[in-house]
């Protein structure tokens, strides 16, 4: 891939998150706030990260912002579409196509070859077939795994697996990756060539939300929002 | 963007049937024990369907040849005792020889001689037994052939001797055996009581009315002369194949037009009758085996997709996360139970005539499967995986995606 050199973020480029007092309440007999009343603006190109303690509502908002779930009140418009007033369906389509999702535990299917596990993120919004599998091949070359294309994930190591997971969840060519806790099972040497993968993804244009209670990985951002007990706040980097 | 358009999340057919078998192949092991509940119910049914219909047909082709054009008629039981009088006319075999679709016909009479015993040409033997009790009928000359008979020597007695009251004889072979008559060249005589009836044939075999074997045959005007017969008894009929039923419905018109109620006509059951009656004995408890067997086919496929579904919970929340609809999930759980059904009904129906054909060759059978039943099988077993894919495939599609990756991980 082309290696730009990082340019300051201008103001102008298009928010792809604009979230405006959003609120996430879960029932039961004492509702808990999970996320307060959150306002949040990531722009197109922009890497930030959310950090904060265990419990502190970091996933509440991840699966908010990923269109997993719906907020209890507030506004959230995703690159440009007011998602509150779609239907399930709707968020469904708008998320495996606009958003790319890496998770802790990778969630690669065991019995499906590291291609096979990268075209899952492609089946579901109208590729057509024979594109699928050249733009697998060049999310696995950018990932650096063009050399592990017919392995199952039995047969690879973790930093391999979750960069399987980030070829899948960058395929589709979304308008943003979310990244929970992408190093939360890896080691320290691992975690460096994944953040490496991901300043070079952020360099191709890539717009980033990774949430994660490890400052190691939220210094690598260029900014930084703490979350404590579902409040966020913005932080210098 | 306009996410709600055209732009909704889809997943073509070749997809689906891809990731679909790529599930179930992931765990083989499981998927062959699955389908197993569903090969034992169809090729039970199968099998079932085809023996039953086999052996029906096995005892249709049994009866065809004798039964099927064997009729009788004989007076019908007043219930006055044996008082009543036969309504059987002497002219029984001319009136139903003109019949269409009659091979022939014989009046048959039993013929009280007093109780007499009956011997041959006395030799003096002091130890042997040389009387016996043998039965004696009376017969019209057509009844030999009418129950399939054939003589081993000498010749059956014409209507020439009935109208001359001849009183000639023909032995069934054990009777002949019994009288120790095994010659008629040299007109053998044997006498019933003091009425003395000379020998003129011998029967080989019938194939209907077995008494007649152990038996003394003379022609029904000798009977009226010598033993004082009145009617004849009953008339025995042989009729074309597939005739019985149109004979049975004229015979008793024929014999009394003036009193046919007074007549009992037997006539074989209808051969779609006989074959019914044995496949829906056969059928009644197997279908329900068979059933009972799919039942526990199609509960082995909702329990084992259940669980799958719970094993699968992160690749289904994984799913969702690419793109995947509600109904993507449910589809996708739903084609693997309709396949591991389909293709249970596919090696079951082929169990099922396996056993069918190794069944009818250790009996000498010829099977016999209407064609639609192997070839419906596999859709039967579909219909019975997708039904017990059903729930687990709906509790997969209502699980949250939020849920499903948390659980899943």
């Amino acid at each position: 891939m082309t290696v730009v050199a990082r340019a300051p973020v201008a103001p102008a480029t298009a928010p792809i998150v604009e979230l405006e007092k959003v609120s996430r309440i879960f029932g039961g007999s004492t509702p808990v706030e999970a996320v307060k009343e959150a306002d949040l603006t990531v722009r197109s190109g922009e890497y930030v990260s959310i950090v904060g303690p265990s419990g502190s509502g970091k996933s509440t908002l991840l699966h908010v912002l990923g269109l997993l779930d719906r907020p209890t009140s507030g506004r959230y418009r995703f690159d440009g579409v007011d998602v509150g007033e779609l239907s399930d369906g709707g968020r469904t389509a708008l998320r495996g196509r606009g958003i790319g999702f890496v998770f802790q535990t990778f969630h690669l299917l065991a019995y499906r070859t590291v291609l096979e596990n990268v075209t899952t993120g492609l089946i579901y919004n109208r590729t057509p077939r024979r594109e699928r599998r050249r733009w697998a091949t060049t999310a696995l070359e950018q990932v650096g795994l063009g050399h592990r294309m017919d392995f199952t994930p039995r047969q690879l190591s973790g930093g391999e697996s979750q960069r399987v997971a980030i070829a899948r969840a960058v395929v589709a060519r979304p308008n943003l990756l979310l990244c929970d806790e992408p190093t939360g099972n890896l080691d320290t040497k691992t975690t460096e060539s994944i953040l490496d993968l991901f300043d070079e993804l952020r360099r191709g244009g890539l717009t980033l939300v990774v949430i994660t209670h490890d400052h190691a990985v939220s210094h690598r951002a260029e900014r930084r929002v703490e979350i404590i007990d579902g409040v966020l706040s913005e932080r210098a980097s | 963007m306009r996410p709600e358009a055209q732009n909704r999340s889809h997943l073509g057919i070749r997809d689906l049937f891809n990731e679909a078998l790529s599930g179930m192949l992931a765990r083989p092991g499981r998927t062959v024990l699955t389908i197993l509940g569903t090969v034992l119910g169809v090729a039970a049914l199968v099998a079932t369907l085809g023996l039953a219909k086999t052996a029906g047909n096995q005892i249709v082709t049994r009866f065809d040849a004798l039964a099927a054009t064997s009729v009788s008629v004989e007076n019908r039981d007043e219930g006055y005792g044996d008082t009543a009088i036969s309504v059987i006319p002497w002219d029984a075999e001319e009136r139903l020889t003109r019949l269409n679709g009659v091979v022939a016909a014989g009046t048959l009479s039993p013929v009280s001689t007093q109780g007499a015993l009956v011997r041959s040409v006395p030799i003096n033997d002091p130890l042997g037994q040389s009387e016996f009790a043998i039965d004696v009928y009376a017969t019209s000359p057509g009844l030999l052939d009418a129950v399939a008979g054939r003589l081993a020597t000498g010749r059956y007695f014409d209507e020439g001797h009935s109208e001359r009251h001849d009183p000639v004889a023909v032995l069934g072979p054990g009777a002949a055996r019994r009288l120790n008559i095994g010659r008629v060249d040299q007109q053998p005589a044997l006498f019933v009581g003091d009425t003395t009836l000379v020998v003129i044939g011998v029967i080989d075999d019938v194939a209907r009315e077995a008494s007649l074997l152990d038996a003394i045959l003379i022609p029904d005007g000798t009977a009226r002369e010598l033993f004082d017969l009145q009617a004849p008894a009953e008339v025995h009929i042989r009729t074309e194949l597939g005739a019985a039923q149109l004979i049975g419905s004229q015979a008793a018109l024929a014999l009394a037009p003036n009193q046919p109620e007074r007549l009992t006509v037997r006539v074989p059951p209808e051969p779609g009758a006989v074959k019914s009656a044995v496949e829906s004995d056969v059928n009644t408890l197997f279908l329900v085996l068979g059933g009972v067997s799919l039942l526990v086919g199609a509960i082995g496929i909702a329990n084992v997709t259940l669980v799958s579904v719970l094993e699968r919970i992160g690749e289904i929340g994984l799913r969702r996360a690419v793109g995947a609809a509600r109904r993507h999930i449910a589809v996708q759980f739903l084609v693997e139970s309709a396949t591991m059904g389909f293709v249970g009904g596919i090696i079951g129906a082929s169990a099922g005539v396996l056993v069918i054909v190794v069944v009818s060759a250790g009996r000498e059978w010829t099977p016999v499967l209407d064609l639609a039943v192997p070839l419906l099988a596999p859709f039967a077993g579909a219909v019975i995986g997708l039904v017990a894919g059903l729930y687990p495939s709906w509790r997969a599609s209502m699980l949250e995606p939020v849920e499903a990756l948390r659980e899943g991980g």
